[in-house]
């Protein structure tokens, strides 16, 4: 194709105009705000919002900087039966402060070490089903027709499957450990989000400028990453924020079925799974545990919300 | 019967544009119903393990012994009257893959679900015993969630901002970020063994278990935990659906038109925007119900409930994939079954919305 415009100005136009397109060009003051900008400024004021990143931040220190200074992980190594027999299941203490599980070990230093798992799991699966779900949801969304159809009853028959079983049944082919436990959720997850970004296309893809790019002969894949995917990004980031708490549970609901992330790698679920059993004797063994998912999924829906309200992303299915 | 032949015209063509719908929804049934069980099958074929070792146990079976069984379970080739078929060599023949997929397709289309590996029983009657439990906890928790989950919204939404509503905010986000079984194992510690240790005894609720002749409390109290336990995520999504939605009636111009014909408070919410705003909560309950309909394995597991999705689950750490496939198979046509009716309930709930006119498919 020829075009008398060189390729790289015509494409620059293009850009300028999505820009201006996207409602976020400069503002009265003259100083140049982005959407970005604009959004952290809202999100600020949102309080819960703050708490909750800071808290998520908090988890996210500590637990890679656990290697540092929490003592103890597997006991005393040069502890005797008997010893490890004195110090099994003791009750929360100064110097435990939620106890000691059946071999000894301080219950506190096994949550922060589970919260790498967790964490890990909560954001790798999240991005493993949100790279699936964005190259299916685009597809679907910009060339649609027969795509469309196939990519979409794909998502319904994930979707028409019981979600836990799905993915216990998945565990169950491909084993368990935590690369099995992100494959399986990451693999499962990628139905809606597929779904938001294509409505999300579809949406952006109705716009002057798409035309204008395309009429300027850029290409199919060019289109997509300069204008359709910064315009439709602010939902992903959302729908993601999102994902990663449910990610987290579905995790913690794996291994406390015993198909997760195998002991004695801590996770979250495989700490509550393993003070099941001294439900009666040692409830303290399930509490923190629980607390810790409780409380990092609930940062991560919160942080979600007040990003959602920032970027002024209007959800179908909140 | 009379009515005007307009209003019947209309009426008659209504009831053509539902059927309509519902055929079209059943069409669209079949290739989900098609790729759900493809990719059991394929999940069943690509997992380690050979199912003869399952059926035998620790068994060591003859060689006949181990043919019949395969034959029995179509993993080789039969002819019409179940007699094995040999190739020149003498040796069986196994059953190509596809073939075994379109044998298992034609046997669910008549009714026949297979035969469990470990038991030797029809996955039929297995899951015929065990769905009733599933059911029965189902309709306990839609009865907790609609009744506790619409009443906290509605509250929630009249008295807004006030100490109520922050109060079920509060709740609601929490039961919406933690795990359902933590709640069912720290439910369990509350009622069953705090309040036993603190009553001494006399007050307790049953942790584990469903009713049965040597049951030591009254039938009924079994469902209280488990029953909360499943309903409390949703019951949290359905209050916050029922106070947005309430909100949002509020808003809308005919209930402003209420207030200035001098009508209270009360008899607005009651005559005019409860209608309005329950139509989807109400869907979303319909859909729940639906979901709770799958199995709740957490549920299920925690509470030692032998419903059909700790059956499942158990199933699927023993292998054992015909049950596996059958209680799948029958679950996502219950879930389909009940979403078509929560839809066609949609249209009939709310007059504005008109079956296969919308553009709802993605």
């Amino acid at each position: 194709m020829n075009y008398p415009v060189s390729r790289p100005d015509a494409q620059a136009y293009a850009d300028s105009i999505a820009v201006e397109h996207s409602g976020v060009a400069s503002a009265d003051s003259g100083k140049s705000r982005t959407l970005w900008g604009d959004a952290l400024g809202r999100l600020k004021k949102n309080k819960l919002a703050v708490i909750a990143a800071i808290w998520i931040l908090f988890i996210i220190v500590i637990a890679l900087s656990a290697d540092l200074w929490v003592p103890q992980v597997l006991g005393d190594p040069n502890s005797t039966a008997a010893n490890m027999a004195a110090e099994s299941r003791l009750p929360p203490s100064l110097e435990h402060p939620f106890g000691t599980d059946t071999l000894g070990r301080d219950v506190l230093s096994r949550v922060i070490y589970g919260a790498r798992i967790s964490l890990t799991v909560g954001v790798v699966a999240t991005g493993i089903s949100t790279a699936i779900g964005l190259v299916m949801g685009a597809i679907a969304a910009y060339y649609g027709g027969i795509w469309d159809t196939i990519i979409m009853r794909l998502a319904d028959i994930f979707l028409a499957f019981p979600y836990t079983l799905f993915v216990i049944a998945m565990i169950a082919v491909i084993g368990n450990g935590i690369q099995n436990v992100f494959i399986a959720i990451g693999i499962l997850g990628w139905p809606s989000i597929a779904r938001v970004f294509r409505s999300a296309i579809l949406s952006v893809k109705q716009n002057d400028y798409v035309d204008a790019a395309r009429a300027m002969g850029a290409s199919d894949l060019r289109i997509i990453a300069r204008h359709i995917f910064p315009n439709s990004v602010a939902s992903i980031v959302v729908y993601a924020t999102m994902n990663i708490g449910g990610a987290i549970l579905t995790e913690s609901a794996l291994s406390f079925l015993g198909m997760g992330v195998v002991p004695p790698d801590p996770s979250w679920g495989t700490l509550i799974q393993s003070g099941q059993q001294y439900l009666q004797t040692e409830p303290w063994l399930m509490v923190l545990p629980g607390l810790a998912i409780l409380s990092t999924v609930l940062a991560f829906t919160l942080l979600g919300d007040g990003l959602r309200d920032a970027l002024d992303v209007k959800m179908k299915d909140a | 019967m009379s009515c005007a032949a307009a209003r019947c015209k209309n009426q008659m063509r209504e009831g053509i544009a539902v059927i309509k719908y519902i055929a079209k929804r059943i069409l669209q049934f079949i290739p989900v119903f098609l790729g759900v069980t493809l990719i059991l099958f394929i999940m069943q074929n690509v997992v380690p393990g050979d199912p003869i070792k399952l059926i035998a146990g620790e068994r060591k079976l003859d060689p006949t012994t181990e043919m019949n069984i395969r034959a029995a379970h179509g993993l080789i080739e039969t002819d019409a009257d179940g007699n094995i078929i040999y190739d020149e060599n003498g040796d069986t023949i196994p059953t190509s893959m596809p073939k075994r997929y379109v044998n298992y397709l034609t046997d669910l289309l008549q009714g026949d679900l297979g035969t469990s590996y470990q038991r030797g029983t029809p996955v039929s009657s297995i899951i015929l015993q065990k769905y009733p439990y599933t059911v029965q906890l189902a309709l306990v928790a839609i009865v907790i969630e609609a009744i506790v989950g619409i009443g906290a919204g509605i509250i929630s939404a009249i008295k807004r901002y006030s100490f109520w509503d922050v109060l079920v905010t509060l709740v609601t986000s929490l039961l919406v970020a933690m795990p359902a079984f933590w709640l069912g194992m720290l439910l369990q510690l509350i009622f069953g063994i705090w309040l036993k240790g603190a009553t001494g005894g006399a007050v307790s609720l049953p942790i584990s278990g469903v009713a049965g002749p040597r049951a030591l409390y009254p039938d009924w109290m079994y469902y209280i935990l488990p029953a909360i336990t499943l309903a409390s995520v949703s019951t949290a999504y359905t209050a916050r659906i029922m106070r947005s939605q309430l909100l949002d009636v509020m808003n809308q111009d005919y209930i402003r038109t209420a207030k200035a014909k001098g009508l209270s408070k009360g008899a607005i919410i009651r005559k005019h925007a409860l209608k309005n705003a329950l139509i989807p909560v109400v869907t979303y309950v319909g859909m729940d119900f639906g979901a709770m309909l799958a199995g709740a394995i957490l549920t299920e597991t925690v509470f030692s409930w032998p419903g059909i999705g700790r059956e499942t689950y158990v199933a699927i750490t023993q292998r054992d994939w015909p049950i596996v496939m059958g209680s799948v198979t029958v679950i996502v046509v219950v879930v389909m079954v009940i979403n078509l009716i929560v839809d066609v309930s949609y249209a009939f709930l709310d007059p504005r919305i008109r079956l296969g006119s919308s553009k709802n498919e993605g």
